[in-house]
């Protein structure tokens, strides 16, 4: 694996419209590490997320890839040029929510896309290479399949080979698992522990609070549009001392004691 | 009823059909693929562009198509295009469907979930690429049943081109049923011409539109 990527992000703000979507927000995403963004619906977390690609253009502040600014030429200047852009984000792998597979292509076809395009590889060695993505994360028998006859559970793995094959030095997840019913949210987890434990760096919004507590090495909360705090999960989780936290994970708690 | 004029006329008949069914399938394939570069024009063009385009579109859906034959075949001239009959015609065809086409193309871009293109963003695919491997793609499957129906409507259009002297089914029809006044016989065989064409588009239609969306629907 190529060495993993740092994120600074420092004084973002992101507007809809009038609603301040994002207050201000400095967080530092350590290389090799999983930073786990939590927080009510609505709290900005998927939004600063796609930030971090320039999937959503923040209006003031600054992210930084390992250095390096992403979006824009200079901090609150002109935007950066698209084949810079696209370049940047080719080392940057993303998972959504919703799969986002391309329904007309095989498992397979999806994974290798990336590669011919934007690699440049040619298709035999991209799909040489898909297969291998997929067979480690356990579909090495669905690789002709296309989209509609997986699972969820599938599907989402295959995004992520899908990512994961452009050998990323960052992965961004958004809710990876909240699509999914809730015995195929295992099969999903596993396969991003794997990837944590192999040293990549991650950034994953998320609900899955055991999976925060377990594999997160900080976990920031936000809410509307505010970073509240930043630790370790053992201080966020168990010791709170935000209220905001603290009645986040109350709910949380009563919600899943049925 | 006189069925012997058909021998007598069965060439002239023949080759109209034939000029018929190149005159569609030739105002599809080029009506098509101007309406699909004003699609794509418009979703990525600025506003100038955009504005334009939807005059054009405006302008175009908003006139009868004879009156566009026309200006195109009697106006033409007066401003140095002067253009055969079938070119002519085949022009007309191409300009009067791309404004269709090009909605259908529209609606059926914008049906594509965002989600898609944004995986191709987020993997640093070029812009170019995603209209070509995903929005276009994902998009025909959707635009094909609204693309054939009006595929259908052009057949029907083609008529129109004996007007400005194009020889096909129409014109030798009407050429032969006034030599012969076989009227009844002759605009019969017309009708059942056509109805029998557009079946046969239908049927290959809904064939080509079961086969690109196996994919989709193997699992529900």
């Amino acid at each position: 694996m190529v060495e993993a990527s740092s994120v600074e992000i420092r004084k973002v703000n992101k507007y809809y419209g009038q609603f301040h979507a994002l207050k201000d927000i400095d967080l530092s995403i350590p290389p090799g590490k999983v930073t786990c963004l939590i927080g009510p619906s609505g709290s900005g977390k998927s939004s600063l997320l796609r930030c971090i690609n320039f999937l959503e253009e923040y209006d003031s502040g600054e992210v930084l890839i390992d250095g390096q600014l992403i979006g824009y030429e200079t901090p609150g200047g002109r935007r950066m040029a698209p084949r810079r852009l696209r370049q940047m984000r080719s080392t940057i792998g993303m998972v959504f929510q919703q799969f986002n597979l391309w329904p007309h292509m095989t498992a397979q076809e999806n994974v290798a896309e990336g590669l011919i395009r934007v690699r440049g590889m040619r298709k035999r060695d991209a799909m040489e290479r898909a297969a291998e993505a997929l067979t480690r994360v356990g579909l090495s028998d669905r690789m002709g399949n296309h989209p509609s006859r997986l699972s969820g559970g599938q599907q989402q793995r295959v995004a992520i080979a899908r990512a994961v094959a452009m050998d990323p030095r960052l992965m961004l997840f958004d809710e990876p698992t909240s699509a999914l019913d809730p015995e195929l949210v295992g099969e999903v987890l596993n396969v991003m522990k794997a990837l944590a434990a192999g040293g990549m760096t991650m950034v994953v919004v998320t609900h899955e609070m055991g999976f925060a507590a377990h594999v997160a090495d900080q976990i920031a909360f936000l809410e509307a549009g505010e970073l509240v705090d930043v630790d370790v999960p053992s201080r966020i989780l168990r010791e709170p001392e935000d209220r905001r936290i603290q009645s986040f994970l109350r709910t949380y708690h009563e919600r899943n004691l049925i | 009823m006189d069925l012997s004029i058909f021998s007598e006329y069965g060439p002239r008949l023949l080759s109209g059909f034939r000029l018929t069914i190149i005159c569609w399938l030739l105002g599809t394939v080029f009506g098509a693929a101007l309406g699909l570069l004003i699609a794509v024009a418009q979703r990525y063009g600025g506003r100038a562009v955009r504005w334009a385009l939807q005059t054009y579109i405006e302008l175009i859906r908003g006139t009868p198509f004879l009156v566009q034959l026309f200006l195109l075949y009697y106006g033409g001239p007066m401003i140095g295009l002067r253009l055969d009959p079938l070119p002519a015609g085949l022009l007309g065809l191409t300009i009067y469907g791309s404004p269709y086409f090009a909605e259908i193309f529209r609606s059926a871009f914008r049906a594509v979930p965002l989600g898609l293109i944004e995986a191709g963003r987020a993997i640093g695919m070029t812009e170019m690429a995603i209209v070509r491997r995903i929005l276009l793609p994902v998009g025909l499957v959707s635009a094909l049943p609204a693309l054939i129906n009006f595929s259908i409507i052009l057949t029907k259009e083609t008529v129109i081109l004996s007007i400005i002297t194009v020889p096909e089914v129409m014109y030798q029809t009407q050429y032969m049923a006034t030599m012969t006044f076989t009227y009844l016989e002759g605009y019969f065989a017309l009708a059942l011409f056509f109805w029998v064409f557009v079946e046969v588009i239908s049927r290959l239609g809904r064939r080509l539109e079961r086969r690109i969306t196996r994919h989709l629907i193997e699992r529900t």
